[in-house]
């Protein structure tokens, strides 16, 4: 028989064994695994994100286009929420009792233990109403934020909006966003994303188990200060941009204004536009699509979208290159009868010239010289070598900005159509020369624009020769920072010699009685330009001006494109004359005045007649485009002929000396 | 015997016993001081607060526990079957005037101080094991020593149960093992380690596998002893009762236990979750343990603690303070401690020349451990959550009391072990 008192051992050796079965287990969840810590950490610890201000944008004379504004939301944090009285809290919010219900549903959906939006943005009164019953409503929380406020309501396109992220953002974000964050979706709001943002700020709070909160979190060590976004000083003049989209008032076009020196965008105007205080805040859904839906587009961008031929613009750049290879010199003359014969192709002209020279046939947009000087860069190395000389002149043409893009601090930008020679062998195969091509001598035909690739085209001869990349920003932050490609001069290849028979032209295009843009003289100042009409397959021409003044250190390179509205000296030049003189002088001048209100009012906006049955245009006050019926069409069609005519006199019967466009960016 | 003169009472106490029943009573105090808020402009020491409360109580059990070696030891052993009827008494009083909390009833009032039956069931029902095998020498060969020794355990447990306080029932279960030294054939505990294991597989594989498994081993085993006769027929025996128990214990189960006894087995056997309801004890209690890491986060440091994360903290999950405040460090010098004072409560007992003594102190060693494993693997989820305090540390007067009765009984019968009871 056993000895009984060795039982002793099988029952210490128990007591050990679960001894140690007790310590493992301790081991393993207290050393080997941190999930108990982890989930230590975030029973007490809960982390709220403090919103940094986004970055304000200040225009080139430090005048405030984008700021912000402090908005209130009321939040729901829905299972810690008791009994309360929803009259009460109604009352304060001034909605319905229904509504609290409605909005404590969707809470509810969203998330039970997290704090949830419950009312947005609610009103600077229901803040303070609220903020004294606030001990009423446990559960409820008001969080300040801030929204973006323009208080021009101009540019909309050029600074694009701000959104939530989507889940898309977070995933691609390395985990910078969470939901609930807000990114620039288009815009400067986009590309400067990274500088507009700041750094989000973080306070941690410890919470009793009862949720009630015990202070802060290690004496606040891991608190971060929220650090507001960089401010950014754009190149734009506020001032200009205004007058700018006032004239472009239901038309249809873009405007593009680049001090030539620098690269800095001065204006930049897309039309139809839309005023960007309607994306920010509460409505934004609804007005994002309804901007979405309308015909006239007012979402894209044109200066960067738009293609456009670049019609009797691209004229200058066709006589430099013909001098840069010393096909022309500026006193050779062609003989104009009204139309250039290219094969059994002809291509007319708008007048009868005669013999015409280099400044006269830029100043009257002869057709026919400047198909001759294409004519003779295609084929100075002989007919067979056509193909090659053609990809020479294309590449030296491309060197102006045509066909790729160029860079500008904006989002989205396309870079148009300018084809190599691969592409006429594709059509033509081998059997093709200038004759085949002679559109794009004048402009027209394969080749499309940007209208900025047009207007950094003038900046390039208002620069004699040069171009810096245009940009819209140009200083970003305290430390006003530079991207070193917007400081960098691109030279094109064409001396600066030849500029000046072409910039003669083009002054006189602009300051001469034979110029097709005398209608646009700025008085004392020497503008020089050139107008273009662009052919326009789908209905009436658009109307053209491209120009840079004043002649010696030009300030301002300008393009001004309006669709469906014929002659370029109708619309577009005055248009571009009245917007440099703002810029130069401060102000419009003189009987010029009325004919800028004049040009406000005109109605250009072409019909649609399929879909206008479908438009719905709600908030008229909010875009800037209007319905037209087509009476009222063939009414201002006539009126504009009207006006075309006498309206050197009937600017006079207006005795307001001086008009400045309101402008002080403080007053709302 | 010359100290006897001026030391008589206090000859021959095992000192070091009760050095680690002062420090324990210690670690106790300490964890319910930290396991309360402390505002910082609290006053200095208060009475009212729990901590100030137990404070009291442990002056006072260890002014009792020194008061018991005055007792002349051999009273203990006169007195067994007396104090054990006056136990069975109050445990049936208690069905009938105790102050139900919590859903059980397990609380006598008397004035401010609120008596529990059940722990002093423990002692007395300790003593009266000691006392029955010490007179009658049983070998627990026979039905009748077995029975007898089983009428006394199961009365106290029964009562128990009827509170009903499976906890402090489970307890009982403990006397296994000082009937186990005392001759209990071993198969009692195999048999009990058994149930115990095909209990958890019951709810963890389906039945079907189960007698699968069961058959299996039972016809290898079988065909190894095929000569065998007598031993076929009892694994026969066997493989058919633990089938059968399969069943009982699925019915049982389902008819016998309650939701919230359901629950707590389900949750620890990792059938379920829940975050909120009764899994919410042990997940937080687990966390605050886990959170502590190797050396913990320092006395009055503990969040989890501070904040109040862990239910019944000062009480039945004083564990998960020591864990969380003094870490894998703090908890094993706790475990260590026990499992030191359980193994010399062992060998003290085996010094015994009385066999009541002996018996008496297998009881507390063992009694004690039950407290321990089923206290702390609670708290650490290893084991349904069964409300019983941990020995000396945790908060309350009654616990703590009956404890110290019922180790300072046991140096009491100790420092007699020179002569004869
Ligand atoms: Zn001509």
């Amino acid at each position: 028989m056993e000895q009984l008192f060795n039982r002793k051992y099988i029952i210490q050796g128990l007591f050990i064994v679960i001894a140690i079965i007790l310590l493992a287990k301790l081991f393993y969840i207290q050393i080997i695994s941190d999930k108990a810590f982890v989930a230590a950490e975030s029973n007490v610890l809960k982390k709220k994100f403090k919103y940094p201000a986004r970055g304000a944008i200040l225009d080139r004379k430090m005048r405030v286009i984008v700021q912000n504004e402090p908005v209130y939301d009321l939040m729901v944090i829905p299972n810690e929420v008791k009994s309360f009285d929803t009259l009460a809290l109604a009352n304060a919010l001034d909605i319905s009792v229904d509504d609290i219900r409605k909005n404590m549903r969707k809470a509810r959906l969203k998330s039970n233990y997290q704090s949830t939006p419950f009312s947005k943005q609610i009103s600077v009164q229901s803040y303070a109403r609220l903020q004294e019953i606030m001990y009423r409503f446990p559960g409820f929380s008001t969080q300040d934020r801030t929204i973006r406020h323009y208080p021009d309501s101009v540019g909309g396109q050029l600074f694009g909006y701000v959104k939530e992220v989507n889940q898309d953002d977070i995933d691609k974000s390395d985990g910078y966003y969470r939901s609930g964050d807000y990114i620039g979706k288009s815009g400067l709001e986009r590309s400067y994303e990274e500088f507009l943002r700041g750094e989000k700020g973080v306070v941690n709070t410890v919470y009793d188990a009862k949720n009630i909160p015990q202070g802060s979190y290690a004496d606040g060590k891991y608190d971060i200060n929220a650090i507001s976004g960089e401010r950014l000083i754009s190149g734009i003049d506020i001032q200009v941009q205004k007058l700018g989209e006032e004239l472009m008032t239901n038309k249809v076009g873009a405007v593009v204004a680049i001090e030539p020196s620098s690269g800095e965008i001065l204006a930049m105007i897309s039309s139809p536009g839309y005023d960007p205080n309607l994306l920010v805040g509460k409505s934004q859904g609804n007005n994002y699509m309804d901007l979405i839906g309308n015909p006239y587009r007012p979402s894209m961008v044109r200066p960067i979208q738009g293609y456009y031929p670049p019609g009797s613009s691209f004229k200058p750049i066709d006589a430099l290159i013909g001098l840069q290879e010393g096909v022309i010199d500026p006193n050779m003359t062609f003989n104009c009868p009204g139309y250039y014969m290219a094969g059994n192709h002809k291509v007319k002209c708008e007048h009868v010239d005669g013999n015409i020279s280099m400044r006269r046939g830029i100043a009257r947009s002869c057709n026919t010289y400047f198909c001759h000087v294409f004519q003779k860069l295609i084929t100075k190395n002989g007919m067979k070598n056509q193909r090659q000389t053609y990809q020479d002149w294309r590449d030296k043409v491309a060197k102006f900005g045509f066909g790729s893009k160029l860079d500008i601090d904006l989002p989205f930008e396309k870079k148009g159509y300018f084809y190599n020679a691969d592409h006429y062998d594709k059509i033509y195969g081998k059997r093709w020369g200038y004759t085949t091509v002679i559109s794009q001598a004048i402009g027209q035909g394969e080749i499309t624009a940007t209208p900025l690739q047009i207007a950094n085209a003038m900046a390039i001869i208002a620069n004699r020769g040069y171009y810096i990349r245009p940009h819209l920003i140009k200083a970003m932050g305290d430390k006003l920072l530079v991207k070193k490609e917007y400081v960098t001069k691109n030279y094109v290849g064409v001396d600066e010699k030849y500029f000046e028979p072409v910039i003669d032209g083009m002054q006189e295009a602009v300051n001469s009685a034979w110029g097709t843009a005398v209608l646009s003289r700025i008085p004392d100042i020497i503008m020089c330009g050139k107008t273009g009409t662009v052919q326009n397959s789908r209905g009436k021409n658009h109307s053209v001006f491209i120009g840079f003044a004043p002649r010696d250190n030009p300030k301002i390179a300008i393009a001004v494109i309006v669709e469906n509205a014929g002659f370029g000296s109708t619309y577009a030049a005055p248009i571009a004359s009245y917007m440099v003189e703002k810029y130069l002088n401060g102000a419009v001048s003189g009987n010029r005045v009325a004919q800028v209100e004049w040009m406000k009012n005109q109605n250009l906006l072409p019909l649609l007649i399929d879909k206008s049955k479908k438009l719905k245009l709600t908030k008229a006050d909010s875009l800037i485009i209007r319905k037209t019926d087509s009476l009222k069409r063939i009414n201002d069609s006539l009126r504009l002929k009207a006006a075309t005519a006498k309206r050197p006199i009937s600017a006079q019967l207006v005795k307001k000396p001086t008009i400045t466009i309101k402008s002080d960016p403080n007053k709302k | 015997m010359i100290q006897q003169q001026g030391n008589r009472f206090f000859f021959n106490v095992d000192w070091i016993t009760v050095l680690i029943y002062i420090l324990l009573c210690i670690i106790g105090f300490a964890n319910i001081y930290a396991s309360i808020p402390h505002p910082d402009n609290s006053a200095a020491f208060d009475f009212s607060s729990s901590y100030g409360k137990q404070f009291i109580y442990v002056i006072s059990g260890l002014v009792l526990g020194l008061s018991l070696l005055l007792f002349d030891g051999r009273l203990f052993n006169v007195f067994a079957p007396f104090i054990y009827g006056i136990t069975l008494i109050l445990l049936i009083a208690v069905l009938f005037i105790g102050r139900n909390v919590g859903g059980n009833q397990a609380w006598i009032p008397i004035g401010s101080f609120r008596l529990q039956p059940s722990e002093f069931a423990k002692f007395g029902t300790a003593l009266l094991i000691a006392r029955y095998v010490s007179t009658f020498s049983p070998k627990f060969r026979d039905f009748k020593s077995i029975f007898i020794v089983g009428i006394i355990v199961a009365a106290p447990l029964v009562l128990i149960m009827m509170q009903p306080d499976t906890g402090s029932a489970l307890v009982f279960l403990a006397f296994m093992f000082p009937l186990y030294r005392e001759g209990l054939s071993g198969y009692f505990l195999l048999i009990f380690l058994g149930m115990i294991v095909l209990f958890v597989a019951d709810f963890l594989v389906p039945v079907s596998i189960l007698i699968a498994i069961i058959l299996t081993i039972s016809g290898l085993f079988i065909y190894a002893n095929k000569r065998k006769q007598k031993l076929i027929i009892t694994t026969v025996f066997v493989t058919l009762i633990a089938i059968g128990y399969l069943f009982v214990v699925k019915i049982a189960y389902e008819k016998v236990l309650q939701q919230h006894q359901r629950n707590r087995i389900e949750l620890m056997l990792g059938l379920k979750t829940d975050n909120k309801g009764a899994g919410y004890n042990v997940i937080q209690s687990q966390i605050a343990i886990g959170s502590g890491q190797a050396t913990g986060r320092g006395f009055l440091q503990g969040t989890q603690t501070k904040y109040g994360y862990v239910p019944a903290q000062s009480t039945d999950f004083i564990f998960s303070t020591i864990g969380e405040e003094w870490g894998f460090l703090g908890c094993s010098v706790v475990i260590g401690l026990y499992i030191f004072l359980l193994l010399r409560l062992i060998n003290l007992a085996e010094r015994q020349r009385s066999t009541f003594s002996r018996v008496y102190g297998y009881s507390v060693a063992c009694i004690l451990f039950f407290h321990i494993f089923i206290n702390i693997g609670m708290t650490i989820g290893i084991i349904p959550v069964i409300g019983i305090p941990l020995p000396f540390i945790s908060y309350g007067g009654s616990s703590l009391w009956s404890f110290t009765i019922l180790l300072f009984i046991f140096l009491k019968l100790d420092s007699n072990r020179m002569g004869f009871i």
